[in-house]
């Protein structure tokens, strides 16, 4: 009984950590799917948003709810003018040319958040530090994680109205589809693209909000961008379910080999799930193969 | 853009386009090969460094700016060679068998992730080879026995004939005459059958494999062949270090190594060079700038890779053609003076296409 409560425990710990991955994830797949490109410096946006919320809330003092969400209001904000100034300006270079921006936009973002906030970790208090839910006699989890997947479940519930019954969501699902068709319909795909960037860069703010109770904020905490990369992999790379599904598989497996293989192991789980999805079965689990007309 | 009117074949088949272009490498490398009777060590081991890197530029050049497949995980090629040759020289191999033969396992280890890559291309290429390199990276860590894990690997002073490969001026010359035979044989694969396949899957996949060509191999073998070469500058960096340390094939070197190849210009071996040069003498400047910057400016960590990133992107979004690029307008430029055009070197507009289909 012990150990099923053991594993119990570890899996939800896991799928918290994976929630994070899924929602990074995310964020590549919503840029990914409407404009090809792939966004490597998602995880360094997510800490960037991190560090917002420790200013807003951290710093001027204000309460814990509104804090996060200027947090996240202003991390969109950054992510439609990294879209409008910067991104659109390489549309059509080829696709690893996009790759190596993003990669020396992380870098930027990396070297600019250590001279504004210091190279120090940061943490503040959230309701959820430190606290502690029962269930039953010996189950017993931390508020912290359960928070994280409470916060991804709304936050998915949310977006996937925002994407299926408003007049926005569907422009931008239809933008991603075919852009010359949503041009002819008038729908403006530029500004279209530059509000999923802000989209995605919010969902990584709220990911790096809920993080906050289980690690804290540092400048190299965008390094989990990597990890989630595995995740989205594993969904399909184009799926929004499948990065959430693919994240806390991610994130399980990683918590299960740390536990239960020899150290070193947990490092490279999600590297060597991400080789083995991509060598087995490329369009993971939720892709759709798509063959190319000549 | 400019070349020489174009009277045979063969012309196009030259080493060098034109007889000026001849001479000038002739004066680069006498010049280059008197350098250490003239300049100081610390300079000698400079430009070492600056050879090593040089040569990983080209392999990887092979790969990405001939080939098209981007590779972000070449520093664990780097450091599969280095590892390969600092321990057979421990088990007493001499050098000249030792080097190539890391170059040879490295470059079974390109084939070897490069077969399961095939079917990849662009994006997923770009992070299975990432994730590819990290794993690399910490087995390096983790496996004591061989690597000494953190303790490091102190690497041998090798002897060629007698004649000791020891501090900065051994490992200039040795990297320089590498450097060289790299190059000549990257300029022979690309005026081969091999070359001219790797440029046309470049290009366009689809008619590549129309017009014949077997995209598997010709993938396998460059992938092959860009390891190899990078497995050799491993090799030649093991001696530039002369102790090995596991945790510095990371991924930052990887970014590094496809910065080289990316700021010196997609598509030509020069731009690998000047790439490398751009790379090794950057972090020079900054260190002699580094006191007069005000506000504090220089004592900020991670002021190196925050600038190799502003570069980068300034780069991809301004001049895509790198140094390499700009160099050929700047010559176009005083050819043509005064009767140069501003259309001549502008570029096309270019629009989204999707590369899902390839």
């Amino acid at each position: 009984m012990e150990s099923v409560v053991g594993l119990l425990q570890l899996i939800i710990n896991g799928a918290a950590t994976g929630c994070i991955y899924g929602l990074i994830a995310l964020g590549f797949v919503l840029i990914y799917k409407a404009t090809e490109m792939v966004n490597f410096a998602q995880g360094e946006i997510m800490m960037l948003g991190g560090f917002a919320a420790y200013t807003f809330v951290g710093i001027f003092g204000m309460n814990y709810w509104v804090g996060s969400g200027l947090a996240v209001l202003a991390t969109a904000a950054f992510g439609y003018l990294l879209d409008a100034v910067v991104l659109r300006r390489v549309i059509g270079q080829p696709q690893f040319a996009v790759v190596m921006l993003t990669l020396g936009l992380a870098f930027i973002f990396r070297a600019g958040a250590g001279i504004a906030w210091g190279y120090d970790s940061v943490a503040f208090v959230t309701p959820f530090t430190n606290s502690i839910v029962r269930f039953g006699d010996t189950l017993v989890l931390g508020a912290d994680n359960l928070s994280i997947i409470f916060g991804t479940l709304v936050l998915c519930g949310v977006l996937y109205l925002f994407f299926s019954r408003t007049r926005l969501g569907i422009a931008m699902q239809a933008s991603s589809q075919n852009q010359l068709a949503a041009y002819y319909m008038g729908i403006p795909v530029r500004r279209v693209f530059s509000l999923i960037w802000a989209i995605s860069a919010g969902v990584a703010a709220v990911a790096a909000i809920l993080l906050v109770p289980v690690q804290m904020v540092d400048v190299n905490s965008g390094i989990v961008g990597f990890k989630a990369f595995a995740a989205a992999v594993l969904g399909g790379f184009g799926s929004i379910p499948g990065a959430l599904v693919g994240g806390v598989v991610v994130g399980v497996v990683e918590q299960l080999a740390g536990f239960y293989l020899p150290t070193g192991f947990q490092e490279v789980t999600s590297n060597i799930v991400l080789l083995a999805v991509l060598i087995l079965r490329p369009q993971g689990l939720f892709g759709q193969v798509i063959r190319k007309r000549v | 853009m400019i070349a020489p009117f174009k009277v045979s074949y063969r012309q196009d088949l030259l080493l060098a386009k034109t007889p000026a272009a001849k001479a000038s490498y002739a004066v680069l490398l006498v010049a280059l090969a008197v350098i250490p009777l003239v300049m100081g060590e610390f300079y000698v081991g400079e430009l070492g460094g600056l050879f090593i890197f040089a040569i990983a530029g080209v392999g990887l050049m092979l790969l990405t700016g001939y080939t098209g497949l981007v590779s972000l995980g070449h520093a664990a090629f780097l450091g599969i060679g280095a590892y390969a040759h600092a321990i057979m020289l421990a088990q007493g191999l001499p050098f000249l068998i030792s080097l190539p033969l890391a170059g040879v396992i490295t470059a079974a280890f390109g084939v070897a992730i490069g077969v399961p890559t095939l079917r990849m291309s662009g994006l997923y290429l770009a992070i299975s080879t990432l994730a590819f390199g990290s794993i690399i990276g910490t087995v390096l860590q983790k496996w004591d026995a061989l690597t000494g894990g953190f303790d490091g690997f102190p690497v041998r002073t090798p002897t060629i004939l007698g004649w000791k490969i020891q501090g900065a001026i051994g490992t200039y010359y040795t990297s320089l005459i590498v450097l060289v035979l790299v190059i000549w044989l990257a300029l022979n694969i690309l005026r081969a059958p091999l070359g001219r396949a790797m440029v046309a899957i470049r290009d366009s996949e689809i008619s590549a494999q129309s017009m014949g060509i077997n995209l598997a191999v010709t993938k396998s073998i460059a992938f092959g062949v860009s390891a190899g070469i990078t497995g050799l500058a491993g090799g030649l960096y093991a001696h530039y270090v002369r102790h090995l340390a596991p945790d510095s094939f990371d991924i930052l070197l990887s970014i590094q190594l496809v910065t080289i190849v990316f700021i010196g210009g997609l598509g030509s071996i020069h731009g690998a060079i000047f790439g490398a040069v751009f790379m090794r003498l950057l972090p020079q400047a900054i260190a002699m700038v580094r006191d007069d910057l005000p506000f504090g400016l220089g004592r900020t960590p991670g002021l190196e890779p925050s600038l190799f990133g502003l570069i980068l992107v300034l780069v991809i979004m301004f001049e895509p053609g790198g140094i390499n690029g700009r160099w050929m307008k700047l010559k176009h430029w005083c050819k043509s003076f005064p009767l140069h055009r501003r259309a001549a070197s502008r570029r096309q507009k270019s629009y989204a296409k999707s590369e899902r289909l390839r």
